[in-house]
């Protein structure tokens, strides 16, 4: 078993300034939520290693990469697809991953209970998606373009349009939750959730790309946003 | 390293619409061996209120300590050839998925129900005590935190790889208490005096 356990390798951890740190004071809420012990350095396991797959889960659908067909109308807004890949730090794709997005309507409107903004609901629109990336790590949603809503973490405090993205990649260690942002929002230099993280080109990564390519002539826009996971350690198993 | 890594962002209030499609607090069914245990808990804030705009994730193993992970799967030599469970783990299609997700309620409170995972090996060598790892993503959280549940009554706890790197007297919030044979409780709290032991993962 140990022979087997030594092919084994962990996932390499952020760079200094890549990642928020867990309290972020402009961000209300992290105050009484965040850890104030350190975290405890664990180095990565079997357990860390694997993780969940959704390849071939029965629970998969197809079609729920179309968030403009969920219903028997349109939903309103701008119809965008937002496409990209799932790649590791060293390039490597992220093969048959599961994706899982939700976002507000073009109104800035969330289907939830607790979203009370007076804005109107879309009746031809949920608000979330998932899909696999294929083989080499794509992906591709269509959807329209969400609002910005108003929040009530400071006055007048709005989040900048954006679309929420869960991804699992190969491994326990890998799980990522984050938000993709619109190039040349206004709203961004107010937003204390986009600007959490201390290194600007790091969040700035967050901003999906315009996009001709991907843009489909009188149908919709095309953005492009890709997701990198942590890189793979070199060497098997630290001692 | 021609890349660097997305950066974190909250799930906000709003992650329901979009994680509730494969909520998953059931991990036993047909042909998964092992005793069915529950697990029950609560989030608490820095200030000992119930978080109710959570939501956790497990991953664990099976009885037997096999993770349904191609990677493992294929390199295991310990799956036995004649077993047809096995053969159906060998296609990365375990019976036992070891996959759960669950969103915290009002007062803060999440259950699973799932089996006792068994052990699986450490990086020295040693056999891990047997333990689900944990995400947590709440409103208010910037980066998921990853924790563990570990059993009581489990003398292997003693020698655990990953226990024996936090301080003595903080092991116990991964620790579960026992309320029953079947029946467990593991809380977490998030900051504070019994904050749980988070690791950097
Ligand atoms: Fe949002």
């Amino acid at each position: 078993m140990m022979q087997d356990m030594a092919k084994f390798r962990g996932y390499r951890r952020a760079e200094p300034g890549t990642q928020p740190d867990h309290l972020h004071p402009a961000y209300v809420s992290s105050i009484k939520r965040a850890p104030s012990k350190p975290l405890v350095y664990l180095p990565h396991t079997l357990s860390e290693v694997t993780g969940p797959s959704f390849d071939s889960f029965s629970g998969i659908d197809v079609k729920a990469g179309d968030l403009t067909r969920q219903h028997h109308g349109e939903p309103l807004g701008e119809r965008i697809i937002v496409s990209g890949r799932v790649l590791d730090e060293d390039g490597r794709p992220a093969a048959h991953t599961l994706i899982e997005v939700w976002q507000a309507n073009a109104a800035g409107r969330y289907r939830h209970s607790v979203d009370q903004h007076n804005a109107p609901l879309d009746p031809n629109f949920e608000g979330s998606g998932h899909t696999l990336s294929d083989e080499n790590g794509n992906f591709r949603f269509i959807t329209i373009r969400p609002g910005a809503y108003p929040w009530r973490n400071h006055y007048n405090a709005w989040r900048p349009a954006h679309i929420h993205f869960s991804v699992f990649g190969p491994a326990f260690a890998t799980r990522l939750i984050t938000q993709m942002y619109f190039p040349g929002d206004a709203l961004l230099p107010f937003d204390p959730i986009f600007n959490c993280t201390g290194d600007e080109k790091a969040r700035n990564r967050l901003i999906s790309l315009f996009d001709w390519e991907t843009t489909v002539c009188e149908q919709a826009l095309g953005f492009r946003f890709d997701i990198i996971l942590g890189g793979r350690d070199s060497t098997p198993w630290e001692k | 390293m021609s890349l660097q890594a997305t950066t974190s962002q909250t799930v906000g209030p709003y992650f329901k619409i979009g994680l509730s499609r494969f909520y998953t607090d059931d991990l036993t069914g047909p042909g998964v061996p092992g005793g069915t245990i529950e697990i029950v808990g609560r989030v608490f804030d820095g200030d000992g209120q119930p978080v109710p705009d959570g939501v956790i994730e497990i991953w664990q193993a099976d009885a037997a300590g096999k993770y349904a992970h191609p990677e493992f799967l294929r390199e295991s030599e310990n799956i036995q050839e004649t077993d047809g469970q096995a053969e159906e783990q060998k296609r990365g299609q375990s019976v036992f998925r070891g996959f759960g997700r669950v969103p915290t309620k009002s007062d803060g409170s999440f259950r699973f129900k799932t089996i006792k995972p068994g052990r699986v090996p450490a990086p020295d060598g040693t056999l891990q005590a047997p333990h689900i790892a944990v995400s947590v993503f709440t409103r208010g959280l910037l980066r998921r935190l990853v924790t563990r549940i570990y059993f009581p009554d489990e003398p292997s706890n003693a020698e655990d790889f990953a226990l024996k790197l936090v301080q003595a007297g903080r092991r116990h919030t991964l620790i579960a208490k026992k309320l029953s044979d079947a029946r467990l409780e593991w809380n977490v709290v998030l900051q504070g005096a019994e904050e749980t032991v988070f690791f950097d993962c």
